[in-house]
């Protein structure tokens, strides 16, 4: 009985989540560590066609985006993000994209919360 | 349920068509009852790669072959994730589980507390609480005296009021909202920044220029907002008490209380008082008026994060007294002018030789907002606003002979409209405006009534490409019963060449109807006769005046000596189609006509701020104007303007101690150069003046002793090097005589004086 219940909530979820919705809220980790990190971030992810809406949150590292789904997709703004640099938990940025960040930014090393320098 | 899969994969093998450098395939929903089902919106990517992609809405994917990676990830909310081993390009199928762990998945929905700095487009400066405290005293009119945006005039002999000018254009010409409601304009505006007291403020966004549409088309060089301190978020109680050498005092009380989790609501109490007659220059005139005023406003805010809905509630009433004049006048007695005289003795009055001089202007005004906000929780980029307020202020007033009475009826709607086209790069704001005037204004013995109302709408696109270009295109349309149907364009651009820099450019237009006698109330205190010389027009027999701004300016950030600095550097024009003249150039009369010929005012300013030394902060200005109008005598610079203005001012604060006790230091100098004067040489030589007057120059320093975060202290001087002017009344002995004028004052009529006050707070 439990395993149907929470079959029918996943069903149920991917069918919600999954109507191609045209502001699709999403929340995924993205690293990074200071402001400017923050701009770098959110242009990359407003840069993909379809993104409405990107705001990083310095302290929890969360970026949360609303898209239109018909347009895109979370690959492609995770794609978009690691090619300025940034590793997400599923794409990581090449070491040439990563060392093209400004020497304050490089959070592989110390991956503090950098927010009041910045 | 495996059956089912197998079976599947036996089915769909078949129609696999294998491609060269791409592993497709399909993600099946392993949870599912039928377990055929495609599972979309799975993540697909090779283990530490930059090459990610997504199923579609059936399940499929297709990612691209790379040989350097071999390890493919599978991954879905709530679903246990996969790695696959793939060394070549080939078809997929795969099956992801459900994972039971589902209940470990939290979704994350923070949002920011503090938002992005904003690069606006238009050139604006905002003064925080902390500057608005460098100069204690003591309402909106005073907040700018250590800002040089804007200069401070004196608008005349008697009242002691400042006026405010900013490029060269006197308040008028500016848009003066209240929280973005416009607010000083009309009947208020000659004393109505007074009637917003000083601990009222929380912060001042100056907008230099053209300005948005959103707030309607009246401003001309440039835009101030005033935002008051917010039930939510002020002291719960806040005292101020403040008294100065010229038996000027005042009080402020402030009591805010959260009552439920959205609602909060402020009381807030001035008043102010001054009964001491001052007559430092011995002319036989008061220096200052004899003043009381009490202002009580209440402030409801409501705030509800979740639904998204911010709403505020304001209710204001003001009275205010001012006695100005000879020192031995008593109202009471000694009243003369024609409307009291008509009413008792059916006739003009007589003079006998032995009457006193002066003026009452006595203010009620009551005034009521409403602001609501609704941001949409979903999509936090769009959102509707709607203000509405509606004001009845009125003056009656005489000054000596003359009786001048308005009684103002304002109702002012706007309905505003926030989202993005594509993504927050480019956003819009769209609504309809409707106002409605109502003028009661009784000038001597003639009736000026008038309605006015208006309907416009308005729409503004902002463009920001989130790195160097950012740009504010506004338009609105209007239809006003006098004014005509007409467009206002704007537009504001920022580009950022460089680090630290900012380049920044604008053009506008303004239109807007003087309300001459309102705006240039100083003109009943002297014997001069009133002139309009036009007719035919909709205002006072005057056309609207309209004219388009130019701005560019420049903004350089550096760091020297370790500390951070920035210079400024801007020019400002504004032209003319229509100006109302006003024409002082005759002393036995005062002129107003449509502008025949050319009208402009430039100005360029020049300011440095640096922190010269560790907590020395120096800010100073350098500021030209060339304000030159065809007068009917010719073209004239604008009198009673300085058109070289230098400015500086020295902050030095000591650490914050733990408990907030700290020392601040503040030294502000204001140099003016020469002022042309309007021209009196056709009165007898007794009462001329010369062409220009002299410069000179004002300081001012404040020291405040912060005790703790709940008391502190401040003393101040104002005019420190005394310097006054010495004739301010023109005709002082015979002020029902021809040669009486208040209005030519261009130096402080007050010398040294000093002041202390308190904050507490809780």
């Amino acid at each position: 009985m439990k395993k149907i219940i929470l079959t029918a909530v996943v069903v149920l979820m991917a069918t919600i989540s999954y109507a191609q919705d045209k502001n699709k809220k999403m929340t995924f980790d993205v690293n990074g560590k200071c402001g400017m990190c923050k701009e770098r971030i959110e242009k990359a992810a407003l840069g993909v066609k379809g993104v409405k809406f990107a705001t990083w949150d310095i302290p929890s590292h969360q970026l949360s985006v609303i898209m239109d789904e018909n347009k895109t997709d979370a690959m492609k703004i995770k794609t978009a993000i690691v090619a300025v640099g940034h590793d997400t938990k599923e794409l990581k940025a090449t070491e040439e994209a990563y060392n093209s960040v400004h020497p304050c930014c490089l959070y592989r090393e110390d991956n503090s919360d950098d927010s009041g320098h910045h | 349920m495996n059956t089912y899969i197998k079976l599947l994969i036996a089915v769909l093998l078949p129609f696999a068509a294998l491609s060269q450098d791409k592993v497709e395939g399909m993600v099946v929903d392993g949870g599912a009852i039928n377990a055929t089902l495609g599972l979309p919106g799975a993540n697909v990517y090779w283990m530490n790669s930059q090459i990610g992609v997504v199923t579609d809405f059936d399940g499929n994917f297709s990612i691209p072959y790379d040989a350097q990676y071999h390890k493919l990830i599978i991954s879905y909310v709530g679903f246990e994730s996969d790695t696959l081993t793939v060394d070549q390009p080939r078809k997929i199928k795969h099956t992801l589980n459900p994972s039971n762990a589902l209940n470990e998945v939290v979704v994350n929905q923070k949002r920011d507390a503090v938002q992005k700095a904003y690069f606006s487009s238009q050139n604006v400066v905002t003064i925080n609480s902390a500057e608005l405290l460098k100069a204690a005293c003591c309402n909106l009119s005073e907040s700018f005296e250590t800002n040089p945006a804007i200069d401070v005039n004196f608008s005349d002999a008697l009242t002691g009021t400042k006026q405010i000018q900013m490029l060269g254009l006197t308040s008028p010409y500016l848009l003066i909202t209240q929280e973005n409601i416009p607010m000083v304009r009309g009947a208020s505006q000659a004393y109505g920044l007074t009637f917003t007291p000083g601990t009222w403020v929380e912060s001042i966004q100056i907008t230099k220029g053209a300005g948005s549409v959103v707030n309607g088309y009246e401003s001309i060089s440039g835009q101030i907002n005033t935002e008051l301190v917010k039930p939510l978020t002020d002291n719960a109680v806040f005292v101020n008490g403040y008294a100065n050498q010229n038996g000027r005092y005042e009080l402020n009380t402030h009591l805010n209380k959260k009552l439920t989790e959205k609602w909060s609501t402020g009381l807030y109490i001035h008043g102010n008082k001054r009964t001491q007659k001052e007559d430092n220059n011995g002319d036989g005139f008061l220096d200052a008026p004899l003043a009381n005023q009490i202002n009580v406003m209440n402030r409801w805010q409501y705030q509800d994060p979740e639904n998204g809905w911010v709403s505020f509630l304001n209710v204001r009433f003001l009275n205010d007294e001012k006695q100005v004049g000879q020192l031995n006048f008593n109202p009471d007695t000694d009243r003369v002018d024609q409307k009291f005289t008509a009413a008792n003795l059916l006739g003009a009055p007589v003079l006998n030789g032995t009457e006193i001089w002066g003026s009452e202007i006595n203010t009620r005004r009551f005034d009521t907002s409403l602001k609501l906000g609704y941001v949409f929780p979903e999509l936090p980029f769009q959102s509707v606003g709607f203000q509405t307020s509606y004001s009845l202020h009125k003056q009656d007033s005489y000054f000596g002979l003359n009786t001048y009475d308005i009684t103002h009826e304002s109702i002012y709607a706007n309905l505003l409209f926030n989202s993005i086209i594509g993504d927050t790069k480019n956003k819009f704001k769209t609504g309809v405006t409707f106002a409605y005037d109502g003028y009661d204004e009784m000038v001597l013995t003639d009736d000026y009534s008038r309605v006015d109302t208006s309907i416009g709408a308005f729409f503004e696109f902002n463009y920001d490409n989130l790195d160097n270009v950012n740009l504010t295109a506004g338009l609105r349309v209007d239809n006003h019963n006098r004014l005509g149907t007409f467009v206002t364009p704007r537009l504001h651009v920022r580009y950022t060449p460089w680090e630290k820099g900012s380049l920044r450019g604008s053009f506008g237009r303004g239109k807007r109807a003087a309300n001459i006698f309102a705006e240039n109330q100083q003109l009943f205190a002297s014997s001069r006769t009133i002139n309009i010389t036009n007719a035919g027009g909709d205002i006072y027999g005057l056309d609207p005046e309209d004219a388009w701004n130019y701005g560019v300016s420049f903004l350089q950030g550096f760091t020297f000596l370790d500390r951070p600095g920035n210079v400024s550097v801007d020019f400002y024009k504004t032209d003319f189609k229509n100006q109302i003249v006003v024409d002082w150039e005759n002393p036995r009369e005062i002129s107003f006509y449509n502008l025949d010929g050319k009208s402009s005012a430039s100005s360029f300013q020049v300011e440095v701020n640096h922190e010269i030394l560790p907590k020395l902060e120096l800010r100073t200005a350098y500021k030209y104007y060339d304000v030159n109008t065809d007068y009917t005598a010719g073209n004239l610079q604008k009198p009673l303007q300085a058109q070289h203005r230098y400015f500086a001012n020295l902050g030095y604060t000591t650490e914050v101690k733990e408990n907030g006790a700290q020392w601040r230091f503040d030294y502000t100098v204001h140099a003016l150069g020469k002022q042309r004067l309007p021209d009196t040489s056709s009165n007898e030589e007794a009462y001329q003046l010369g062409a220009y007057a002299d410069p000179y120059s004002l300081m001012n320093g404040q020291i405040t002793r912060v005790f703790s975060n709940t008391f502190e202290l401040y003393v101040g001087g104002e005019n420190l090097t005394n310097h006054t002017q010495d004739n301010p009344v023109l005709g002082a002995d015979n002020p029902f005589g021809s040669n009486f004028d208040t209005s030519i004052v261009y130096a402080p009529i007050m010398g040294r004086m000093f002041y202390a006050g308190f904050r507490f707070k809780l």
